[in-house]
Parts: structure tokens; C-alpha cells; sequence
């Protein structure tokens, strides 16, 4: 099974809820964790890994050969990004706009364009307390983080438990991130920003067809716009969390709420279980 | 005209609370709101729309199943894996129209996207600029280069001083669109061990793109020791430490009645908010 958490909103607690989640079932499934917020991951601060591996990921991105380009300039127009441009009898090629789609090398009539790799960051896998690891980290600089949640994506192992921590936003890096996903967990925070961004976050699971459901961090006077709202989206609240210093305090220090207050794992498991539920409820088969 | 950009890094810091309350505080600006997945700054501002606009952007193949002969070249050669079965899965389509391209029937043709909508409205505290993208949709980039563009538009014919961006988390597309030309970039930070991690990579993409940082810590009296490692690290790096913004609940209740933290609540809180406006404003005309 495979679960997502997202939120809309940035610093909602989305990681907090992730690594607990990941070390409060360790004993009872074969987790992985796999952090796609590849542009600030933050898993690996709680969770702590020993790295084991490293890879670079690339894209692939042309190299025009001008002894035998005619300058006809059929790449430029088929390239939906303006990543290249033919000037005189000069190609020049824009490497941070391409999208390696592959087109102009294909389509180039003299053969004249390979193509090449372009490093844009690099995925880590390592373990942690039985739990399988895997984040993405952007070079900074890079616009595109994409195609290295997509890398991240392909390490995920079917049998097991797979937790994504996915980025804030409603765009195309949480598009890469949550789909496929059996399950989308919204973390959100009871305040009018919280509950904005919780609605897109909403209608982009509805738009991936994934089931959803919502935690409630830093509970307050608020949630009950928030469990109105869920009320009437139809989703169920799977767990709230209240506003408490010391919670806070452990975050500030790169404890999770799972080592640093042991007795909200059995909340996690019950999350879990709700979870598990849901989605076998859903598929009518039984999944692990 | 002086651009300033509010970043963080890492969600969820203050970034919108303490451009609300900039909005309240400084004269002769208009306010944009760069991010545009999670736009926030206008529960804060109560805008009247004034102007709205559609945003147009990127492409989506559509194969014609009437001139399909399924031969399957489209699905052997599209890298995102966003055509099976002959049918695109336009969630997976990045639009760069390689299979219309080579399709041998003809059968494939890319369709314009309609990717969301951008707004300049009317607040009580000046002009915003703001956008909506559309859901689980791609290209925030280019919408956020809109927003600045219609920004600077909007203050070059007002004759405005200043424009004041919110901008998104993170690091990538719609961070660099968002702070590239900029004269400013103020971050701000939390002291956690995320805030602080995250703090260092936006700070690297400052460098990168040649923008002058400036720091704010927000609810620097979470943690005791974390605003010092915040303050040596800046300090190592040339980067000055602005402010220091205590934690209160404040900051909620303000958003709860849809105000700007600073007209909410007038005690030591507004002090320090002020104290960061003049800073920032030291930095954006010397």
C-alpha cells in the first residue's frame, strides 16, 4: 500500500506525521519512506538515516553536432520549450529549459543531435531503525524537480508499506508525488490558510481519483470549520493533534512525536488501520 | 522601483503574516502574490477584483481515435509515460508534443491548456496582483512571471515605489521565477532544524541568482539554542540577521479575523514587525 502525505499549505506538519507514522508501524510492516519534497527534504533530519547509496539523476538533454548540422532549424521548431535556437549559422542550445523529451534528436534529418546527461540532483537511499529510505535533493538552482520525484518513485518496493512525504503546493511536483498513490493523508492546520489550502488539496486528490483523508495539527478553537468542511467534502478527520509547546519544542529539535512521546504511537497505528480500511474498502481486496 | 521578495524555504514559517502586515505598514507599493498553488495574501487583504484574466499556458496531446492505427510509436517514444492503451493521461503529459510530431496518421494533435487565472484587485492597503493556478496544473513559473510582470506594470503607471511579493516555499521553478531580478530577497525562518536546513538551500539559490538576502527569524523563542546557530551561520555567511519576531498566538487570531498580525494586535509584536520594515527598506534604497 502506498500512502501519501500532502497538505497545500507548506509547514503544516506533513514530515511530523510521515516519520511517526513510518516508526509507529516498523514493528508490524516492511516500511519504506520515500521523502519527494526533493526541493527542501526534511525526512531525513527525524528519521536520521545511514546512507548507503547515492545516485545522480540526469536528463537528457541535446548536443548538436555542427560540423553536421545544416542549420535547417527543425529542432527549434519542434522544441515546445525554446530550448534551442538556431542563430546564423550557430545552434545554440538552452540546457536549463529542456524537458529531455527526446523530440529534436529524433526528429533532426542529418542526424546531427545526441544527446547528453545534465545532473540536476541526486537520490540517497539508505535505512533507519528497519525502515527503508529513500529522499531526492535538488541542486540548487535547478527549476525542475519532476523528473527526481520521479526517480524516487521508481525505487518504491509494491509489498511494502510505502510512505511519501510529498512537497506543499497543488502543482506538478505534488501531481508526481501523490499519484499512484492508494491513499492521500492532508495534513492541515486549523486556521482560514490551513483550510484554503486544504480545499485545493482536496480537489487535486479528487482530480487523481485517491481516496483522502485529513489530519488536524496544532488543533485549536478553529476546527470546527475545518470538520464542517470535511463534513461536507465528505472526508473522514482520521486524527487531530493538539497545539502543544512541547510538541513544537521536540520538532524544533528533530525528534518525532513517535520516539519523543512514545504513547502517540498507538494513535499512529490506529491511523494506520483506518487507512488500511478505507482503501480495502475501496479496492474490495486486501492489501498490505 | 524596488522589488522585495518574501521566501522561506521551508512552508509554514510567516512568509504571508509578515507581507500582510508590510502591506499595512509601508506606502506607495502594490502587493503581489507569487504563490500562486497556495495563494493566501488576499484572506488577509480582502481584495475587490478590478481586472481578471485567463492564463493560457503549455499544451496537451489529444489522439483522434477515429485516425489511430494504434502501430504504438507514440507510447514507445513519449518519456513520460503518459500515453497507454492509446489513450494520453493528460495529468502525465508535459506538452512538449514529440508524439503529434511523429505520429504517422496524423492522428495526434496538442491542444492549449487553460492553466488558471490572474487577478489585480483594489485593498485598502493598495493594489495586489494575484493568481489562481489551476488545479494539478503545470507551469506556476510562468504564471508568477506574469504576476511580477503585471506588478511592475501596475507601480510603473501609478509611479509606486515599492513592489512587496509573497512568495512560495521551496526552491524550485516558481522560486527562481519569483526571485530572479529581484533587489531583495528577505527570508524567513523559524528556528527548527528543518528552518534551518531549508534555510541554507534558498539562501544557495540567492547566491545563485545573485540576490541580496536579508533574515527575519520568526518564533525565534521556540527553541533557546537554535536562533544562535541561525544568527553564526548568517553571520559566517555575510548575511545579516534583521530581525527577531517573538512566537504568539497572535499571528493565528490575526488570520482567523482576516487581518494583517499587525493590525491585529498593537503591543511589542507590532514593534518588531516595524523594526523589520525599516531594515528592509535600509536594504531596498542603498
Amino acid at each position: 500500500m502506498i500512502v501519501s502525505v500532502a497538505s497545500g499549505k507548506g509547514g503544516t506538519g506533513k514530515t511530523l506525521v510521515a516519520t511517526s507514522l513510518a516508526l509507529s508501524l516498523k514493528n508490524r510492516e516492511r516500511v519504506q519512506f520515500l521523502d519527494c519534497d526533493v526541493e527542501e527534504p526534511n525526512a531525513h533530519i527525524f528519521l536520521k538515516p545511514v546512507i548507503t547509496g547515492r545516485e545522480a539523476v540526469c536528463i537528457p538533454v541535446p548536443e548538436i553536432d555542427e560540423s553536421k548540422c545544416t542549420f535547417c532549424g527543425k529542432c527549434a521548431e519542434v522544441c515546445a520549450f525554446n530550448a534551442i535556437a538556431i542563430a546564423g549559422r550557430h545552434a545554440l542550445v538552452f540546457s536549463n529549459l529542456c524537458h529531455g523529451c527526446g523530440a529534436c534528436s529524433y526528429l533532426c534529418p542529418e542526424k546531427a543531435i545526441s544527446e547528453k546527461s545534465r545532473e540536476t540532483g541526486i537520490i540517497e537511499f539508505g535505512h533507519t531503525d528497519g525502515i527503508e529510505f529513500v529522499h531526492g535533493k535538488l541542486t540548487i538552482g535547478e527549476a525542475m524537480a519532476p523528473p527526481l520525484i520521479r526517480k524516487v518513485k521508481e525505487q518504491v518496493i509494491n509489498d511494502n508499506f510505502v510512505i511519501i512525504d510529498a512537497p506543499p503546493g497543488t502543482s506538478c511536483p505534488v501531481v508526481e508525488s501523490i499519484k499512484g498513490s492508494d491513499f492521500c493523508l492532508l495534513v492541515t492546520e486549523p486556521t482560514p490558510f490551513g483550510l484554503n489550502d486544504l480545499g485545493l488539496a482536496v480537489k487535486t486528490a479528487k482530480e487523481l481519483d485517491i481516496p483522502c483523508g485529513v489530519v488536524i495539527n496544532r488543533a485549536s478553537s478553529y476546527n470546527t470549520e475545518v470538520i464542517e468542511f470535511c463534513r461536507r467534502e465528505d472526508i473522514p478527520v482520521l486524527l487531530s493533534i493538539p497545539l502543544d509547546r512541547n510538541i513544537a519544542n521536540l520538532y524544533s529539535q528533530g525528534i518525532t512525536l513517535a520516539s519523543g512521546m512514545p504513547d502517540w504511537r498507538t494513535s499512529f497505528i490506529s491511523l494506520y488501520d483506518s487507512i488500511l480500511e478505507i482503501v480495502n474498502e475501496r479496492t474490495g481486496c486486501i492489501k498490505r | 522601483m524596488k522589488e522585495l521578495v518574501v521566501l522561506s524555504g521551508k512552508g509554514g514559517t510567516g512568509k504571508t503574516s509578515i507581507v500582510g502586515s508590510f502591506a499595512a505598514l509601508a506606502v506607495n507599493k502594490v502587493l503581489a502574490d507569487c504563490d500562486v498553488d497556495a495563494a493566501d495574501l488576499y484572506l488577509l487583504l480582502q481584495p475587490q477584483p478590478r481586472k481578471e484574466q485567463e492564463f493560457w499556458s503549455g499544451q496537451v496531446a489529444v489522439i483522434n481515435e477515429d485516425s489511430c492505427t494504434r502501430c504504438g510509436l507514440c507510447q514507445e517514444l513519449c518519456r513520460f509515460n503518459a500515453i497507454s492503451d492509446f489513450r494520453v493521461y493528460s495529468i502525465s503529459c508535459e506538452g512538449c508534443g514529440f508524439c503529434s510530431q511523429i505520429c504517422p496518421e496524423e492522428a495526434i494533435t496538442m491542444k492549449d491548456n487553460l492553466a488558471g487565472d490572474w487577478f489585480i484587485s483594489d485593498t485598502k492597503y493598495g493594489p495586489l496582483v494575484h493568481a489562481r493556478l489551476g488545479i494539478a496544473q503545470e507551469n506556476s513559473g510562468k504564471l508568477v512571471a506574469v504576476v511580477r510582470q503585471q506588478a511592475r506594470e501596475k507601480a510603473d503607471e501609478s509611479g509606486f515605489e515599492y513592489i512587496i511579493t509573497d512568495g512560495p516555499p521551496g526552491i524550485g521553478c516558481p522560486v527562481i521565477s519569483s526571485l530572479s531580478g529581484a533587489r531583495l530577497a528577505l527570508i524567513v525562518t523559524e528556528p527548527t532544524l528543518s528552518g534551518i536546513h531549508d534555510l541554507e538551500r534558498v539562501l544557495g539559490v540567492c547566491r545563485h541568482f545573485k540576490v541580496q538576502p536579508l533574515v527575519c527569524i520568526n518564533k525565534y523563542d521556540i527553541n533557546v539554542s537554535n536562533p544562535r546557530q541561525i544568527e553564526e551561520y548568517c553571520l559566517g555567511q555575510g548575511i545579516e540577521v534583521a530581525s527577531k519576531v517573538q512566537y504568539d498566538n497572535a499571528f493565528t487570531e490575526a488570520i482567523e479575523h482576516g487581518l494583517p498580525v499587525i493590525e491585529y494586535k498593537g503591543n511589542g509584536l507590532s514593534s518588531q514587525i516595524e523594526a523589520l520594515w525599516r531594515k528592509v527598506q535600509e536594504y531596498l534604497n542603498s
